[in-house]
């Protein structure tokens, strides 16, 4: 038996579901009643077979997608009902993501990428922001390749870029879509524990997509996702 | 980055972003320096010519020619309800003197709009010297006004364009037809019969054959004597302060003395009507280059669109509003405007200049100087930045409006 939390949850999911419109009068539904719960700290690993319908439940977590029924609260908030401008001042605030293909801007130097965040959020550049962004681009082995191209780092690297990015804000939950899929064992390896140490260091949730059961079997828990559904017996 | 910590989010992305797409910027950079170039130097080479028109018409011409009434044919004790199929004769219109000249001069130049009235005698003469004799045109001025609105002084060839009540001056061709030369004497006839022999004081040079041989000035009180108009004057000629409000105040005259008041754009309609056409002719070419720059811009925009979707996704999933995504391409469109318009400019000057310098008449002048105006290059300026918005509407909509999981995915 897991021992009860005591802070609240980062990430409280009831029932959702999701559905697509394939055509005029086909609706598929592919997450049918998500039941979970994420606290501070829990490092999650997430499975299943492609198709099973774990982007989706990246996505819609992540509050890029909207889910087609039940209930889903970050840091206790109820998001549901939220507008499109709430919900992006949400993701931008409280969820930090990182990317299979690390999807760094090519336009802009590793440190601008680790800024774009706050940046964006605040309109103005300030030093405290070029400060905050050198400490994480610092504390992730990048400090020498600050003033870099993005597009001429190497595939750990810029990973390591995005993960620096994604702690930006501060976010109390990181969503990690197979960050590793894209990288050789080391540098999976690597990033890996860069950010089971970062989300630890911050006390920060993460949801971490991966086919790889070594990876998987190194986190907190796992949870699979099968058919739409959490598998049984996963401790969720 | 620390460099240009100053700018707003959506301007260093939109910067960023253009900067990246090196080649595709360049190009359509290049286009759009083209057609501002293109309206640039087409507005001023009309503008150039129309001002070098005016100039030339208005350096021989008064503004606004004021005159007597024309004659008109009244039937005499008959009364109008009993005329049936009458053929009315036009009457001969003789030199006919403007009534209260004096005071309608004081009046005129009481309006705000005039700047100078200068009165005259105008009327038709014979001159004769010798065997030879030729018709002319006779204005009898008062030469400090008169010399104020047409520049005879420096039309002078030979001679002193300075006149007395015995002195006249004449044109080129019509001293050449008399074979006079300053200081010879000249015998001028009405057909009334009034006969003055005046001495000639300079001979002038219009750039008008017509106008040499057919223009004969003298002082107004010897051409009041020669068409017995004592103390009269025949026409009022006017100069304004803004020369295209001519026929509006030609008509306040004309409706608040009675008399006919003709102005310069009136007796020059056809000259107008070309204007009028080149305009026209100016604006559509503006409005077709400035859609084709509009498209261009907006062709490169969707391509960016497309080929940043990925990039606009994780702007979007790092919490990036619509409203900046939108604003990030409307800059773009706005910066390719401005980038180019700027460029176009420079080229449009360096035409300007390269025009004067090379293009030049036979004898070596100058054909017209064009004009320099540096409101057209701001309007340009304007002109391509509002276009390249515009343009940018469509795709900075599309973009801010990508579903970010499907971006992200592309």
């Amino acid at each position: 038996m897991p021992e009860p939390h005591q802070a609240e949850p980062v990430l409280e999911l009831h029932g959702i579901r999701k559905s697509f419109n394939v055509a005029a009068d086909n609706e598929i539904e592919v997450l049918h009643g998500i039941d979970m719960r994420l606290y501070p700290g829990d490092f999650c690993a997430v499975v299943g077979p492609s198709g099973s319908g774990k982007s989706t439940l990246l996505n819609t977590v992540g509050l890029l997608d909207r889910p087609s029924s039940g209930s889903l609260r970050i840091t206790g908030l109820e998001t549901t009902q939220l507008s499109d401008a709430q919900r992006t001042h949400l993701r931008g605030h409280s969820i930090g993501f990182v990317f299979q293909y690390h999807h760094l801007l090519s336009a802009f130097s590793a440190l601008e990428n680790v800024m774009m965040p706050l940046y964006a959020a605040q309109g103005f550049m300030d030093a405290t922001m070029r400060a905050r962004a050198t400490h994480l681009l610092d504390s992730v082995g990048m400090r020498p390749w600050l003033d870099a191209p993005a597009n001429r780092l190497s595939g750990g690297q810029q990973q390591r870029v995005a993960v620096a990015r994604a702690l930006a804000m501060q976010p109390a939950l990181i969503l990690a879509d197979e960050p590793t899929g894209n990288l050789d064992s080391k540098s999976a390896d690597g990033v890996f524990a860069l950010l089971r140490s970062v989300c630890q260091e911050h006390a920060t949730a993460v949801l971490f997509v991966t086919h790889n059961p070594q990876l998987s079997a190194r986190c907190d828990r796992t949870i699979e996702v099968i058919d739409g559904r959490l598998g049984q017996g996963l401790s969720v | 980055m620390k460099q240009r910590a100053w700018l707003p989010f959506e301007v260093l992305v939109a910067w960023r972003f253009l900067r990246e797409g090196r080649i595709q910027t360049l190009f359509i950079v290049v286009g759009i320096a083209i057609g501002v170039a293109v309206i640039i130097f087409m507005s001023a080479l009309l503008n150039g010519l129309q001002a070098n028109f005016v100039n030339r018409v208005l350096t021989g011409q008064a503004h606004i020619q004021v005159l007597a009434s024309k004659e008109r044919a009244r039937a005499q004790g008959v009364e109008p309800e009993s005329l049936e199929a009458a053929t009315v004769q036009i009457p001969l219109q003789r030199v006919k003197g403007i009534d209260q000249w004096q005071s309608l001069v004081l009046q005129l130049q009481a309006m705000p709009e005039i700047k100078l009235v200068s009165p005259a005698v105008l009327g038709a003469a014979l001159v004769t010297r010798g065997e030879a004799s030729r018709s002319v045109s006779v204005v009898g001025m008062l030469p400090d006004l008169y010399f104020q609105i047409i520049a005879l002084r420096e039309k002078m060839v030979q001679g002193s364009p300075d006149i007395s009540s015995e002195t006249l001056l004449i044109g080129t061709e019509l001293a050449a037809d008399l074979g006079v030369v300053p200081g010879d004497p000249i015998r001028i006839a009405t057909v009334s019969g009034t006969v003055l022999t005046l001495k000639l004081a300079g001979i002038f040079d219009l750039g008008n054959k017509g106008a040499n041989s057919r223009n004969v000035f003298m002082a107004m009180r010897t051409a009041q004597s020669l068409f017995g108009l004592a103390g009269g004057a025949s026409i009022l000629d006017l100069t304004l302060h803004d020369i295209y409000a001519a026929e509006r105040v030609a008509q306040q005259i004309q409706s608040h003395t009675g008399l006919q008041a003709d102005s310069w754009i009136k007796t020059n309609e056809q000259f107008f009507t070309a204007v009028r056409a080149q305009t026209t002719a100016n604006t559509a070419i503006r409005f077709f280059v400035a859609l084709s720059v509009g498209f261009g811009i907006a062709s490169v925009l969707v391509v960016s669109v497309v080929q940043r979707s990925r990039e606009i996704g994780i702007l979007r999933a790092m919490g990036v509003r619509r409203a900046q995504v939108m604003r990030v391409f409307l800059l773009q469109g706005g910066l390719l405007g401005l980038a180019g318009a700027l460029v176009g400019a420079l080229i449009g000057a360096l035409a300007m200049v390269l025009w004067q310098r090379y293009m030049r008449n036979a004898d070596g002048s100058i054909m017209f100087a064009m004009v320099m105006d540096s409101a057209l290059f701001v309007q340009a300026l304007a002109l391509a930045s509002l276009t390249g918005l515009l343009s940018a509407l469509a795709p900075a909509l599309r973009a801010a409006r990508l579903d970010p999981v499907v971006a992200i995915r592309a």
